[in-house]
């Protein structure tokens, strides 16, 4: 496509890739009560990529993914989403009247029908079996969140967006959901935009990492975010220990040699590299 | 007595209006119970005074006056809510009194019109007309069957707008639909309740109808049962003890909260008293 020599150039250069991605927010900035929630945040989810955005508390995660997915208006730059991309959101938190009597099967059949059997085989996926039938507001934290989950892969989504979608999940079931994520990712060959806290399952399971505080730190695959100086300061020792584990997972030749030592003395550091450490 | 014989007679009018208008406030009132939307019903039924004032004064149709000015103030309501600097609560509060205020004042400095404030404010449900009665009828089928229309995409808004929204089930189109739809019952029935006492027959019914129910679907016909059952009771009961009819619907409704209310607590008693004995 050939495109005229303007000051438009650049945006439309980008285009191509942007027309690949399943969604893609360019340049997006988000302005309200007076100060820019986010600024300049570019994230693209391409398929069967697990792109994973970490920040501190109120460093504008949800509402970058919110943005993302036109929840809310972006007063700066673009989001958009594919054409025909089929969407499963997990949102942070919501609250469903008590006054409404609802199954968490009715819950995963809100905006589509699903079969019995579809529904069941869903819920046995995130460790709910036989709670079909059980009323939503009686489940624990927990339990909520799984429902939330299978309704969000009930759908068979092309992009999944999963903002801390194991918060109040116990340990072993993390793991469990991360796992299924990840397998789900394989089957639908989707994309997953997720937003974590666990720096460990963010650095060896994820292809892309988005640094988040108001801005875009830094980003890339975990090693190069892992490595930035901007990373470290943000996470502190969490961030060095979740490297350590990080290059645990992926050095498959050597690996207990002296690497997290030579990473708590800040010292950037080749995963891949033999005989540097 | 034939069918048309019965409709002479003004109690079978007033039960037929009643019931007419409890099977429609019955699944709305569901909807406005769920999304916590009590007071926006409150405030659309207070503006009906302030419609029936400027119906009055440009002399058109009643119910299209009081129509247009819920839809007014509900935009009003929308518009205010986007600006956002302050809460809805307070918005409603501001818009809800305003309105009844304003409607009181503007139908009083109309000297020329004779206009019974008390039936419009308590309804008059015993001097319903046939013809009334087929407007309630036929606006009562079109808003069931408009909800019916959107009952999905509003479920799944009121479940939860953000979800709705990236699913494609445009919750601001349907929510703005729903609003039209209170609006049109209100403009529709306020002859037989009166509009500081009609959200009570949206409310009352559906909150005594949850206990016993585990759909939104046969919340929503048990809601219409329990209002028609009201209305049964508190006729029965303003002609039995000569109290207005109106306020004695709602009292007919809240009775039928209080006992449903006792008779679950009783219920999960014993079935609790069981267990222990069992185990
Ligand atoms: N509508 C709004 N008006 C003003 N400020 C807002 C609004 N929505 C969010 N914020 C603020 O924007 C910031 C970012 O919020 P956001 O929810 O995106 O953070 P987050 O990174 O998801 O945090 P957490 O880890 O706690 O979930 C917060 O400081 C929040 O108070
Ligand atoms: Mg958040």
């Amino acid at each position: 496509m050939e495109q005229p020599v303007t000051a438009v150039t650049a945006d439309a250069a980008a285009e191509p890739e942007g027309a690949r991605a399943l969604a893609h927010a360019r340049h997006i900035g988000v302005f309200r009560g007076g100060r820019w929630l986010v600024r300049h945040v570019d994230i693209t989810v391409r398929r069967g990529e697990i792109v994973t955005v970490i920040g501190p508390n109120g460093s504008g995660k949800s509402t970058s993914a919110k943005a993302l997915l036109g929840l809310i208006d972006v007063d700066e730059g673009a989001a958009t989403i594919a054409k025909g991309v089929r969407v499963g959101y997990v949102p942070q938190s919501i609250s469903i009247d008590w006054t409404l009597p609802l199954t968490v099967a009715r819950l995963l059949t809100l905006t589509a029908r699903h079969s019995k059997a579809e529904i069941a085989a869903t819920l046995a996926q995130v460790g709910l079996p036989d709670m079909a039938d059980a009323p939503v507001q009686t489940l624990s934290g927990g339990e909520f969140q799984r429902a939330l989950l299978a309704r969000a892969i009930i759908r068979k989504p092309d992009l999944l967006v999963l903002d801390e979608p194991v918060q109040g999940v116990d340990f072993t079931g993390q793991i469990a959901l991360y796992k299924l994520i990840r397998d789900i990712r394989d089957r639908l060959n989707c994309g997953v935009l997720l937003i974590s806290h666990d720096l460990h399952i963010v650095m060896a399971e994820t292809d892309t990492v988005v640094c988040l505080n108001g801005h875009v730190c830094c980003s890339g695959t975990p090693k190069l975010v892992a490595e930035d100086p901007e990373y470290r300061r943000l996470f502190g020792p969490a961030a060095s220990e979740a490297l350590a584990v990080y290059r645990h997972d992926h050095d498959h030749t050597h690996a207990h040699d002296g690497s997290v030592v030579a990473l708590q003395g800040g010292a950037h550091h080749d995963h891949d590299g033999a005989g540097d450490a | 007595m034939t069918g048309r014989a019965m409709l002479d007679d003004f109690f079978t009018r007033a039960l037929v209006a009643g019931i007419g208008f409890a099977v429609v406030a019955g699944p709305l009132g569901c909807f406005i119970i769920w999304r916590r939307m009590a007071y926006f019903g409150d405030t659309i039924a207070h503006s009906a005074l302030l419609g029936v004032a400027f119906a009055l004064l440009l002399e058109i149709d009643v119910i299209a006056g009081v129509f247009v000015m819920s839809v007014v103030i509900a935009m009003a309501l929308l518009v205010l809510q986007r600006l956002g600097t302050l809460s809805s609560d307070t918005i409603l509060g501001i818009l809800s009194h305003s309105a009844l205020a304003l409607g009181i004042v503007i139908i009083s400095l109309m000297t020329w019109v004779r206009v019974d404030l008390k039936a419009y404010l308590l309804g008059d449900i015993l001097t319903v007309s046939r013809a009334d009665i087929a407007v309630i009828y036929a606006g009562g089928a079109v808003v069931l069957a408009l909800l019916a229309a959107i009952w999905r995409p509003l479920l799944a808004a009121t479940a939860s707008f953000d979800l709705a929204r990236t699913e494609g089930m445009h919750p601001e189109r349907v929510r703005l639909v729903f609003m039209l739809l209170i609006a049109a019952v209100i403009a529709i029935t306020m002859k037989v309740m009166g509009i500081l006492l009609i959200t009570a027959l949206l409310i009352i019914p559906a909150a005594t109808a949850r206990r016993f129910c585990s759909s939104p679907e046969q919340m929503a016909l048990w809601s219409a049962a329990v209002g028609a059952a009201a209305v049964g009771l508190g006729l029965f009961g303003s002609l039995r003890f000569d109290t207005p009819s109106g306020p004695s619907i709602v009292a007919g409704a809240m009775l039928i909260f209080i006992v449903s209310l006792v008779l679950s607590l009783a219920v999960s008693r014993v079935a609790a008293r069981t267990f222990n004995s069992r185990g």
